[in-house]
């Protein structure tokens, strides 16, 4: 997808990147910034399954892998923002603060949820990115020829 | 004649009572936790996810300490509670070209771009007991190494680009699924590798090693098998637009196997796919050899009247929960069924020594 193009880019980003953070680091950021947002829940957080797919030769038909938990929610903040939030697990917490969070970036607060949260979480995820992918590196392997004996 | 048998409900309470004492074992030895067999047994976590068909490492995890570690008891629970789920959708199809990969190996190409990766693999370890496990051994340190952002395509995106491998073939965007309607044969692929993904690992393997022993020999080389994460999108209504749902671990094995041509087409490799939850690359790479064996019709290829050409056999008996399902209620009581057998057996005697009696008279 192209993120120039794309008027939701900013929003996709953030909500793929709360739905992957570990729920105790998104909890704890959200609680640290301490916002008073009063709000009401338009869903209340809802654990379910998400059917995943693959493709046959990993380019054909698609197919059923298996399922994997999934956990929602839906809020509405009396000012009138709505945020959602669909996280890997089954944490209600989590995707409700995800939630939160997500009706927090439309409102004048959004700097300092990005600089509080969303920065933190994604130089978190990167770290751990990294560390393994350097890992993952130091097994690549070198191959080289013998040196075949006839002259 | 039908008799209601009633009772046992206090042998079946102290039973439990005792089963959960057992499962503690000697309670002067820690007490396991979830967590700890989250992270520290990991594979066998993974395969609870793939063959119970969910993936959730917290649940598959708390699914085996209950079980004692049963692993099929364990995928029992995991399938049990999956039915309680409220199904929110289907995800968009996992694209394991962006995989990052921990682990990444060709049998084909040497020199594939992006390079082999062994990743944590228990490959060229002796299989040596490691007694240093047994005592509270130092951890050593991981080496690390400078990585790269370059691609890892898939290798078999080369030979197809030179159209030296067949073409998948698409379809729906939805596919058929199993846990919604019951398995009709004969099945689509989706179905079968629906099944299959999900299937016993032992039962699979087996499958698989049966071509290489030569029923329904299919030359199968590993293209590709890669580890490692692949995000999760999907759809989301009240959005208007598809988000990451999450990430996951899946082994994916890609093999390429004998070619065929015909008179009209130069020949051209087949290919067999294998996906699976989590670090499962012995399941993976079975798939694969059985995904392959069950596709002759679609192939043009005789049917040899191998086990692992029929789709009826493979796909109706690599559940190991309809499996142990039926296997073992012929433990629970069958005391009416087994009365009637009785009296037949006694019936038919009598009439088999009266006739003897006659005979000798």
């Amino acid at each position: 997808m192209n993120m120039h193009n794309d008027p939701n880019a900013a929003r996709k980003e953030w909500l793929s990147l709360l739905a992957k953070s570990p729920a105790a680091d998104v909890k704890r950021y959200w609680n640290e910034l301490a916002l008073s947002l009063d709000f009401i829940d338009l869903r209340a957080p809802e654990i379910g399954g998400v059917m995943v797919r693959g493709r046959a030769g990993a380019v054909g038909a698609a197919f059923n892998l298996g399922e994997m938990t999934v956990t929602r929610a839906s809020v509405k903040l009396t000012r009138g923002e709505v945020g959602h939030g669909y996280v890997q697990g089954r944490d209600k917490v989590h995707a409700q603060t995800a939630a939160l969070i997500d009706a927090a970036m439309q409102t004048d607060h959004a700097e300092q949820v990005e600089a509080k949260i969303l920065n933190p979480l994604r130089t978190e995820m990167a770290a751990k990115k990294s560390a393994r992918a350097a890992k993952a590196a130091s097994t690549k392997v070198d191959f080289f020829t013998m040196v075949r004996g006839e002259d | 004649m039908y008799v209601a048998v009633k009772g046992g409900e206090r042998a079946i309470d102290n039973a439990h009572a005792w089963l959960a004492e057992e499962r503690r074992g000697d309670s002067s030895v820690e007490e396991l936790s979830v967590a700890q067999i989250r992270e520290q047994l990991k594979l066998a976590v993974n395969r609870v996810m793939a063959e119970g068909s969910l993936y959730d490492p917290d649940l598959a995890a708390l699914a085996i300490k209950q079980s004692r570690g049963d692993l099929i008891e364990a995928i029992f629970l995991i399938r049990a509670y999956r039915t309680t789920l409220p199904r929110f959708g289907g995800s968009n199809p996992i694209d394991t070209e962006d995989m990052v990969c921990d682990r990444r190996v060709s049998a084909t190409f040497k020199d594939a771009p992006g390079g082999q990766v062994l990743g944590p693999t228990f490959d060229y370890t002796h299989r040596l007991l490691d007694f240093k496990l047994a005592a509270d051994g130092e951890l050593g340190k991981c080496p690390k190494a400078e990585s790269s952002d370059a691609a890892t395509p898939h290798i078999m995106s080369f030979l197809d680009r030179e159209d030296l491998i067949q073409s998948e073939p698409t379809g729906p965007e939805t596919p058929d699924d199993l846990t919604r309607t019951p398995l009709e044969l004969p099945a689509s692929r989706a179905l079968r590798l629906q099944s299959l993904t999900r299937g016993d690992e032992g039962f699979i393997l087996g499958m698989a090693y049966s071509t290489q022993r030569g029923y329904a020999r299919n030359h199968a080389f590993v293209a590709e098998l890669r580890i490692g994460t692949v995000a999760v999108e999907m759809d989301i209504p009240e959005l208007g637009f598809a988000i990451d749902i999450g990430e996951l671990t899946v082994t994916e094995c890609e093999t390429v196997n004998q070619f065929q041509g015909s008179k009209t087409q130069p020949p051209q490799f087949t290919r067999g796919y294998g996906l699976v939850f989590g670090m499962t690359e012995r399941k993976a790479i079975s798939m694969a050899l059985v995904d392959r064996a069950l596709r002759w019709k679609e192939l043009g290829e005789d049917n040899v009247g191998a086990p692992a050409q029929d789709e009826e056999f493979v796909l109706y008996h690599s559940d190991n929960i309809q499996a142990t399902g039926f296997l073992e209620h012929i433990k629970l009581p069958h005391y009416v069924d087994f009365q009637s057998e009785l009296e037949l057996i006694r019936k038919l005697r009598r009439e088999a020594q009266s006739t003897l009696q006659e005979a000798a008279e």
